[in-house]
């Protein structure tokens, strides 16, 4: 038997797994809030019932329309998508010019909605999803065993996180988004439409957690308090990597979901808080985050 | 006399509560750079935002090529052939020189290739990559003034393009500025620098309290030259 520290290395590397599988997550879902606080100065609160959405919404297109996982992953981002489009339109265009505390607290209120609802209909005990028969089974590694869709779950988010942050950071949209965060005026002054801009940043912010939701339905139970369970470490990732932070959001989404995972296997009395721990010491020493700029 | 590119008729405009402008008057002929002159808090700047849209507490007329642009969204009259550089330059910091340059979508055919840029500006070519706030404040002009040129915008808004220059950086930005009237572009020029604006300008307008309290062609500057000083306190 192979040990580290006293620890068998496929304990190891398997508490190290799940920290990643955790990771992928925050990643993907702390990019989309990241995205969001950039241009609409929010923090989306709805973040997390939306993952929820995403997830009952591949549920609902398996047991209601027989679509599989593979559209579902695909029809389930447009679908909530265009509905946080719908939901920027209406409800926050018209607040925008208010203080931002009524936008967080819009959006607050509207998590409770869509959880209410849910729970209304669906109960707390949660849905199962079956995993895809293309991804079962597994691989042994020799120190660890890596079920296959855990391994395509960390692919799928490295994947959609490294395509977002090249479509901010390297593309001429990407450019026009970086510069409406600095300075929106001036952006329109040269003719372009930012609050079109605007809405569809909320799209596609929200449309990456709902990616994340189909992603988790067959891992997690599909349940109407997934959302608020996850949602406040991911606030607290996206403080930890910067307020806005593209790159913060997603390298500390990864680091932190192992560090939880690394804190599982050695003191695992902690694991629950480590990351509130972290995010405590990171304002104290660096209060505009990892990779965010000082103010 | 040459075609009206620009006409401004009675612009009444407010922040707030505080009533700013009141009933500006002042035309802009194809092709010609005309200033605008003034002290500090005149109205000049808010008047040039009044053009573009980016003020919208605003009233009267604004005509550009003959079209009612009053109740128009920035976004929408940009895209009518107007482009603005603001007295802060704005540079976005998070943007490459590049990046910065290349932002302004095209609004019409006719722009300035990049090759003549960069002709124009050799500097933005070298320091392409930098961060575009890296740069000194007279290429941060520079290139403020530069990357509306692409856009296939006609009329160009220049806010005090020469506040905080060294006086060689103020004499290139001058015949850059000169050069542009000899491409055709029209130019209305935002100026406390009366030196510079004089040399610069066919016509020139004196703004104060938000209305326009005189104006002067090139040739009866000479004439008037007291009574200008008198005008910006100089």
């Amino acid at each position: 038997m192979m040990d580290l520290l006293g620890i068998p290395l496929p304990v190891l590397m398997g508490q190290l797994l799940i920290g990643l599988i955790n990771g992928a997550f925050y990643a993907v879902l702390s990019l989309g809030l990241a995205l969001i606080f950039g241009l609409l100065n929010i923090v989306n609160f709805a973040h997390g019932a939306l993952y929820m959405v995403g997830a009952f919404v591949a549920f609902l297109l398996l047991d209601v329309l027989g679509i599989g996982y593979w559209w579902a992953l695909l029809l389930s981002p447009v679908i909530v998508g265009l509905f946080g489009m719908v939901i920027e339109r209406f409800l926050l265009r018209p607040i925008a010019d208010l203080d931002h505390l009524y936008g967080l607290l819009l959006t607050f209120g509207l998590a409770l909605l869509l959880e209410g609802l849910f729970r209304q209909v669906y109960g707390v005990a949660g849905e199962t999803y079956a995993i895809p028969d293309s991804l079962q089974g597994g691989y042994n590694l020799g120190f660890m065993f890596l079920p296959t869709y855990r391994a395509w779950v960390l692919a799928a988010s490295i994947v959609v996180c490294a395509a977002t942050w090249y479509l901010i950071e390297m593309t001429r949209l990407g450019a026009t988004m970086r510069a409406a965060v600095e300075n929106a005026d001036l952006v329109r002054a040269f003719g372009v439409n930012v609050p079109l801009l605007v809405t569809v940043t909320y799209g596609f912010g929200v449309a990456l957690a709902a990616f994340a939701g189909v992603l988790a339905a067959p891992i997690y139970s599909v349940n109407p308090l997934m959302g608020s369970n996850i949602i406040i470490v991911v606030f607290a990732i996206v403080v930890i990597g910067g307020l806005g932070s593209i790159k913060g959001a997603i390298i500390s989404g990864f680091l932190l979901g192992l560090f939880e995972g690394l804190t599982r296997v050695f003191y695992p009395e902690a694991s629950n808080i480590i990351i509130f721990v972290v995010m405590a010491i990171v304002l104290i020493v660096r209060p505009a985050g990892l990779f965010g700029k000082a103010a | 006399m040459s075609e009206t590119m620009l006409k401004v008729r009675d612009l009444q405009a407010w922040y707030g509560e505080s009533h700013v402008l009141h009933g500006m008057n002042f035309e802009v002929p194809k092709g010609e750079i005309v200033t605008l002159l003034g002290r500090n808090g005149a109205g000049k700047t808010t008047t040039l935002r009044c053009i573009i849209g980016l003020l919208r507490q605003r009233e009267g007329s604004v005509t550009f090529m003959g079209e009612e642009t009053i109740g128009q969204s920035a976004n929408v009259i940009a895209r009518r052939g107007i482009a603005f550089c603001p007295e802060e330059r704005g540079i976005f910091a998070s943007l490459s020189v590049r990046e910065n340059l290349l932002l302004p979508p095209k609004v019409a055919e006719g722009g300035m290739s990049l090759d003549r840029i960069y002709e124009l500006f050799p500097i933005l070519k070298k320091r392409g990559g930098s961060q575009g706030t890296k740069l000194s404040g007279g290429e941060q002009q520079m290139l403020a003034i530069a990357r509306i040129l692409r856009s296939g915008a006609r009329l160009l808004l220049l806010d005090e393009p020469t506040e905080g220059l060294a006086p060689v950086i103020v004499q290139q930005i001058g015949e850059i500025i000169g050069n542009l009237r000899d491409e055709g572009f029209t130019i209305l020029l935002v100026e406390q620098n009366f030196r510079f604006a004089e040399r610069m300008g066919d016509r020139h307008f004196v703004v104060e309290h938000g209305q326009v309290i005189d104006r002067f062609d090139r040739d009866e500057l000479d004439g008037n030259r007291g009574k200008i000083t008198g005008y910006l306190g100089v």
